[in-house]
């Protein structure tokens, strides 16, 4: 089994005729994604290689059976988009788009609560359940397929550097998913925590923070009271100098709040084995999970 | 984005939100002009600096007369002031703002934020106005008033009257009040703010309301729909360096340490330079290059950690999926040629072309040092920086 991708899913790419849309379609496609259809308003009825493209999402969804979105609009844009799969059913809107303003994500997800849809992102590298589905930009060929174990991060390189270290250490994934670097996300880590815990064949997770916000700390609550599945943690940031925005809009330390160290210590209250040191992360989960 | 307090107070001012009256001085004369102006006495000059804690590092002086705001506008001006936010180096100042001085009855705190954790905007008032309000927060709790209001219908006059009453205004201030509180979220809404902030909120003995201080903070993914706001930009207060890697779409932050590293993604940057300290050096700087990397931002990339003298060692950190290997490794190769790199280079790179990347650093000639993984990397930067 998996969380929220799989071989069932029937991906449709917004932006699918950008440069970047194009570009990782055509990836995924490679992967063995089940790329249904396209949208990209005034291109309906043209095809990008096999893929039919259309002006709606709605039509998409209509048309092909769509169960899942992969947003590639630009940030001004990207707002608009999330909202337009929401209101067409499609149950996972997985946003890559890096640079969305914190006011637009916060409209959307006031406007997204109580309705069918799941978000990922914005500003992630998407989420892939290894030989089956990969819905977003990570390197493919770094993941091992058949599981056990779950990642969730809030990162996109850091992300494939943890998974790199795993399928080093022969230890496969049953998906992984990067749940984006901004302030205001849409699926976080206790949704991805609590979905792991009840996936059969996930036995273990691995959690990937950064400095800003209190996500991890909410995490770590829930992990003590509700999850059993052993979980490795990361968090980066320790060096960063307070008050400074590093690179994502959401790594933050302000007035002392989104510290790395206050971070690890709650995880580590939460039983969670912290890595301390990034270059031995294989060698703690090939521990840890052994 | 953050903007001067003089220029806050103007987007104040387009909203109806009473600051005392004043203006900003470049020069000794000007404040001397705009004292004469006011009229009356005291006055309060304030320099003018992207940090807060002027005051304790005294950058805020009260005048009592035309000739005193001129030496005291002398003193600050030019003056390298250290707060408890600049850093020790401190920040050189180069304006004061000139205000009339209040008849301050009591100081309160307002402020506007998004709330992440609950995609709410949230005001937040409190009696404990004057104060950090950090600590307050820490301390007393209690003593802080949250009203949260869904960005999609927008502050309501309830949620005004809830801040009000909280604060414990006389009835005179209430009405004035709500609608100051109205106009500051519509600034707040308006121009895309990661921070409206009024620390003091000074109840006046004549009991109206007026915004003593103000902070103004923006959000920079949404500069591109307010270009009126890029005006207020002042240059003279961010680091040379990090202003020039700005126009190269470089994300750099400059550090104390002597170890510069290059690293494509923010998450894995933050966790080169902990590996690094890990390791027994100091990183230089954080210098993401992002997914998207073409060979001349690594040029670039590797202009600007040499514009820093302290980097004594290079690391270059890159796990390619966007962006392949061999292209990184052909910017490397030829950013060394172009600019003579005069510091030992660890490169580490893995990810897509791997191979391909690694053979062309192999082949280049020059004299980078590579590394098997991230661990290996720090330790070979930092034996090389420290020497042991």
């Amino acid at each position: 089994m998996s969380i929220f991708v799989d071989n069932n899913t029937r991906l449709l790419v917004q932006g699918i005729t950008g440069k970047e849309g194009q570009f990782h379609a055509r990836q995924c496609i490679a992967y063995g994604t089940n790329v249904v259809g396209g949208v990209t308003p005034g291109k309906g009825g043209q095809k990008m290689d096999d893929v039919p493209v259309f002006n709606t999402v709605g039509e998409t969804v209509e048309q092909t059976g769509a169960n899942c979105s992969m947003i590639f609009v630009p940030p001004a844009f990207a707002a608009d988009a999330i909202m337009e799969a929401t209101d067409a059913g499609v149950e996972i809107i997985v946003a890559i788009t890096e640079g969305i303003p914190v006011m637009d994500m916060m409209k959307v997800k006031n406007y997204m609560a109580g309705s069918g849809s799941r978000l990922i992102g914005p500003n992630c590298p998407g989420i892939i359940t290894p030989g089956q589905c990969k819905v977003g930009i990570m390197p493919g060929p770094i993941h091992t397929p058949g599981g056990p174990i779950g990642v969730v991060s809030r990162s996109g390189t850091l992300t494939y550097e943890v998974v790199h270290q795993l399928t080093a250490q022969g230890i496969g994934q049953t998906t992984c998913i990067g749940i984006g670097g901004d302030p205001v996300n849409g699926t976080n880590f206790i949704d991805c925590l609590d979905a792991f815990e009840k996936d059969s064949e996930t036995t273990g997770i691995v959690m990937v923070g950064e400095i800003g916000g209190t996500a991890e700390e909410e995490a770590s609550e829930f992990i003590t009271r509700h999850v059993t599945k052993p979980v490795v943690g990361f968090i980066a940031g320790l060096t960063a100098p307070p008050g400074r925005r590093m690179g994502h809009a959401g790594a933050i330390v302000s007035g002392g709040s989104g510290t790395a160290q206050g971070k690890i210590d709650a995880m580590k209250a939460a039983g969670i084995h912290i890595c301390e040191n990034l270059g031995t992360f294989g060698e703690l989960c090939a521990e840890v999970f052994s | 984005m953050k903007i001067h307090e003089y220029q806050a107070k103007e987007l104040f001012k387009k909203y109806n939100i009473p600051i005392p009256e004043g203006g900003v001085a470049f020069k000794p004369e000007e404040a001397r002009g705009i004292a004469e102006n006011l009229g009356r006495f005291p006055v309060v000059v304030k320099a003018q600096i992207h940090a807060g804690g002027r005051g304790k590092g005294g950058g805020v002086k009260l005048a009592g007369s035309v000739d005193e705001v001129g030496s005291i506008a002398g003193d600050i001006v030019g003056m390298n002031l250290v707060t408890h936010q600049t850093g020790p180096e401190g920040k050189t100042v180069r304006k004061v703002l000139v205000e009339q001085g209040l008849n301050i009855a009591k100081e309160l705190y307002l402020s506007i934020i998004p709330d992440r954790a609950t995609a709410k905007v949230v005001v937040m008032a409190s009696e404990a106005g004057g104060m950090d309000i950090e600590a307050v927060a820490a301390a007393t709790p209690e003593k802080i008033i949250k009203v949260y209001i869904d960005p999609l219908v927008g502050i309501q006059p309830y949620h005004c009257r809830q801040a009000a009453f909280g604060l414990k205004l006389p009835p005179t201030a209430m009405k004035p009040f709500v609608s100051m509180l109205g106009n500051l979220y519509r600034l707040f809404i308006d121009y895309d703010c990661s921070l409206v902030e009024i620390n003091p909120l000074v109840l006046t003995a004549e009991e109206t309301v007026i915004a003593l201080d103000a902070k103004v903070d923006f959000d920079d993914n949404a500069l591109y729909r307010h270009k009126d706001i890029l005006d207020y930009r002042d240059i003279d207060e961010e680091d040379p360096l990090e202003v020039e890697a700005s126009k190269f779409n470089l994300n750099y932050i400059k550090l104390d340490g002597n170890v510069g590293n290059m690293v494509n993604g923010a998450g894995l940057a933050m966790a080169t330079m902990d590996i690094i300290k890990l390791a027994g050096a100091e990183p230089a700087n954080f210098l993401d290059v992002g997914g998207g990397a073409s060979a001349e931002m690594v040029e670039n990339g590797f202009r600007i950690m040499l514009g820093d003298e302290n980097v004594k060692g290079i690391l270059i950190n890159i796990f390619g999926g966007i962006l392949r290997c061999d292209v990184l490794a052909k910017g490397v190769v030829s950013a060394a040629e172009k600019i003579g790199i005069s510091v030992p280079v660890v490169v580490r790179m893995e990810g897509t072309n791997v191979e391909e990347g690694r053979k062309i650093l192999a082949e280049s000639g020059l004299n980078l040092i590579t590394a098997a993984d991230m661990k290996d990397a720090a330790e070979k930067v930092a034996q090389l920086v420290t020497g042991h």
